[in-house]
């Protein structure tokens, strides 16, 4: 039984054809390796009906597998054989996209723009490759790793004397599911006006510069050079001071910055005021008027004599004491979460984000989709590889 | 090609709002054709504008900064102030006039600004409406205030990265500001299509949190699952040895991958190291990983007299997955970024030429393009208020002279 989602948020109540899936009726073929998963499960939480295709034999029971490819029909077909080819053709005929994650000159052959286009001008063909399909690099072999590091995002994480690190869950798949997505819908909102579909590349390398914020335009402007941070805060102090950023507690970190501004303001103070009631030492804390307090100009002594008592304060917290206390008092900052925590995290149980649906093993709990759509959050009506399912329950009747 | 043609052609936004997460949403659309007007006031600028450099020649300018013009290309910039009674009647004719509002307020302050979904709908049936903010527009933490930066870490971002016996780190910048914004423009552009379907509207609220979650689903699965809880693991990787970064000349590194005892081998021989390739207590997975000591000197020996991008060359040449760590100034001279025109310069009267970066994919048929600098502060004012909105020369002045342009 497929949970049911009622109504979460503000926004009006639709009724009619207006509640209907916002992809309703768009068919989308799924070829995607790892790099590409997300693209399609985010298009099938919009409301697409999405089709992926895994060869026969192909593992489908790992974790990534099954929490990407969730809300898909699942089809078992190699589409490098002569039928998985024919099929495909039968497919492109009547779909609305194809995704895939050519790696081979034949998969860049079977899924090419042009071959597809005459089978149907309507299809919108999204490929995605760790470069793009032209350029110096585009052969070059590339995983998790070395597309973050080619997108820049590792020399901004790690210890600033240390090595570039990347975060340990892969994220540029990610990166280049998501901007997949984007790609395929905007093609999708170019055909209302061409009336053809088109293709769409995506370089993951250049999916992961999204990741960076504005770092570049320090390169650009002054020809600075970001670098990674560590666990501090660099580049807010005339004098150099460098701020913690991460600090132990009970069961864990908090992230946890002494801020300016009107939010650093109240937030400095309702730290204080906290300390204050559960009776600790302020050391300088006391004597520290916030409104006049900028951290712009603090020494590197000044700072760490702040930081003494704010860390054995925070020390003796656990991490959901410093969440709902911080909440209460409307302070910044947040605990370093696992996913543990995440997964008992009550605000994500008020909005219905968790979906149960059935796994292998009884029940899954996914990730629900990403936005609620007036009020609603769009189901998950699919289970992973819900044939195997059928194939399960038709072996118990 | 379809000449002049642009994916979002006719499409007109309004943004309320400010930093990353709203404005980025409207870049990406503006970038494929969307007509997106960039709403501020003269007493309450955009934060990007003042709060984060960098500016033009180091001097801190309300016209100068290019954290704001970076994120708003390709836009038109206006003033209103959303105090004045005048200004939020030129707002409601705004958001009458476009298809798509997009706003990151906290929860509730657009609807006590009176420009809520409820009653912009009144007027414009078929408004397609984008909140984001920290936690969604429900829950009981729903008002929490928060900066993206810290937002990372609280969706499980920061306590993934490091050292596994060692702290968290931080990410660059407001990390999932822009997950949240890339999946914002998906959920826009789907309610795009809708709308194109049944002339309706739609109500779009965006939890950042939530979205950062979705890049993180396989590890919540697991957890819940079996009740593994994902760790930080420094650069290592279950079903890859090696599989780290290493230090080359200077100061760079590179990072690399062996999948295979195949293309271990292939790794050994490019760096003279073939003894190793043949040593069977190293063919396999499991075997690599416990001499990750003896693999990892001996690709140091290698690397740190090796300058980054040749070695990665060099590497790649013998079919070993390797990519040099770039810089973030080497994403301006990185041939292959060049090649794919990932940075267009672009004019500002102030700033000068600026670097702004371009679409992570390309459509072949109505291709994407920066159009324009970020906008000084209500650039667009007279351009907007009158040619869009239709309002005559005296209404124009009347609004002004009555502040609603402050």
């Amino acid at each position: 039984m497929l949970q049911q989602t009622g109504r979460i948020g503000r926004g009006p109540s639709f009724s009619g054809s207006n509640m209907e899936p916002m992809l309703q009726g768009c068919m989308v073929l799924d070829y995607t390796g790892r790099m590409g998963w997300l693209a399609g499960r985010l298009l099938a939480d919009l409301g697409a009906e999405v089709t992926k295709f895994e060869a026969q034999g192909a593992d489908v029971s790992s974790a990534d597998w099954r929490a990407l490819n969730v809300n898909k029909r699942l089809v078992r077909v190699d589409p490098a054989d002569p039928d998985g080819r024919r099929a495909l053709d039968q497919y492109a005929a009547t779909a609305d996209i194809l995704i895939a994650t050519p790696a081979t000159a034949d998969e860049a052959d079977l899924y090419d723009y042009a071959r597809l286009s005459a089978v149907n001008k309507r299809l919108i063909v999204v490929a995605i490759t760790p470069f793009g399909l032209t350029g110096p690099k585009t052969g070059w072999q590339a995983t998790d790793i070395e597309i973050m590091a080619a997108g820049g995002a590792m020399a901004l994480a790690g210890e600033p004397d240390g090595a570039p690190l990347r975060v340990s869950a892969t994220q540029s798949y990610a990166w280049a599911g998501s901007q997949a997505a984007v790609g395929a819908l905007m093609a999708l909102a170019a055909r209302w006006r061409t009336g053809r579909g088109q293709r769409v590349v995506v370089s993951a390398q250049s999916a992961v510069i999204t990741a960076l914020s504005h770092a570049p335009t320090f390169v650009d402007m002054l020809g600075i050079t970001p670098t990674r941070a560590g666990a501090y805060m660099t580049g807010r102090s005339v004098t150099g001071a460098k701020y913690r950023v991460f600090w132990p507690c009970r069961d864990g970190y908090i992230n946890f910055i002494v801020y300016g501004g009107a939010a650093g303001r109240r937030t400095n103070e309702q730290l204080v005021a906290w300390m204050r009631e559960r009776g600790f030492d302020l050391g300088p804390l006391g004597d520290i008027d916030w409104a006049r307090f900028t951290p712009t100009r603090a020494s590197q002594a000044e700072v760490d004599s702040m930081e003494l008592p704010i860390g054995r304060f925070i020390g003796s917290l656990t991490k959901r004491e410093f969440l709902e206390e911080a909440h209460r008092r409307e302070m910044l900052g947040y605990p370093v979460s696992n996913t543990a925590d995440i997964a008992a995290d009550p605000q994500l149980e008020a909005r219905g984000f968790w979906q149960d649906l059935p796994g292998p093993d009884g029940t899954e709990r996914h990730c629900g989709c990403f936005v609620v759509v007036d009020g609603v959050r769009p189901p998950l009506v699919r289970p992973a590889d819900d044939t195997g399912k059928i194939r399960r329950q038709a072996r118990e009747t | 090609m379809n000449a002049g043609v642009l994916a979002l052609d006719g499409v007109k936004i309004v943004e309320f709002g400010g930093y990353a997460a709203g404005p980025h949403v409207g870049k990406m659309l503006a970038n494929f054709g969307a007509t997106v007007v960039h709403v501020e006031s003269m007493s309450r600028p955009d934060g990007f504008r003042m709060q984060y450099p960098p500016y033009k020649d180091d001097k801190p300018g309300i016209n100068s900064g290019g954290c704001f013009t970076y994120f708003n290309d390709s836009k038109y910039g206006v003033t209103i102030d959303l105090k004045n009674p005048e200004g939020r009647k030129l707002a409601r004719k705004l958001a009458d006039w476009c298809d798509i509002v997009i706003e990151n307020m906290r929860p509730g302050v657009i609807d006590r600004l009176g420009l809520g979904f409820e009653e912009l709908r009144k007027s414009n049936p078929g408004l397609i409406m984008l909140s984001t903010c920290n936690m969604g527009q429900t829950g009981p933490r729903a008002d929490t205030p928060g900066f993206g930066s810290q937002l990372s870490a609280l969706a499980g971002f920061c306590g993934l990265t490091g050292a596994k016996d060692g702290p968290p780190m931080l990410l660059y910048g407001p990390y999932i500001d822009y997950v949240a914004s890339t999946l914002g423009a998906t959920a826009v552009l789907a309610a795009l299509e809708r709308r194109q379907r049944t002339g309706n509207g739609a109500y779009l609220d965006v939890s950042q949190y939530e979205c950062g979650l979705l890049f993180l689903a396989g590890s919540l699965l697991e957890y819940h699952t079996s009740g593994k809880i994902a760790e930080r693991a420094e650069n290592d990787d279950p079903d890859a040895a090696p599989h780290g970064t290493y230090a080359c000349l200077g100061e760079g590194w590179i990072a690399l991958s062996c999948w295979s005892s195949e293309e271990f081998a292939r790794l050994c021989g490019a760096i003279d190291r073939a003894d190793l390739g043949r040593d069977p207590a190293l063919a396999t997975l499991a075997g690599r990983k416990a001499a990750a000591a003896r693999i990892n000197d001996a690709l140091n020996a290698w690397t740190r007299d090796r300058e980054a991008h040749e070695a990665a060359r060099m590497l790649q040449a013998a079919g070993v997955h390797t990519h040099a760590v770039n810089s973030v100034a080497d994403l301006f001279t990185d041939p292959q970024l060049i090649a794919r025109r990932q940075w267009s310069r672009r004019r500002h009267p102030v700033i000068g030429d600026q670097a702004y970066c371009a679409p992570a994919f390309e459509l072949s048929e109505t291709p994407g393009d920066v159009t324009a600098s970020g906008p000084v502060l209500g650039a667009d004012n007279e351009r907007v208020f009158r040619d869009f909105l239709g309002m005559s020369e005296d209404e124009f002045n009347a609004v002004r002279a009555q502040g609603a342009t402050d």
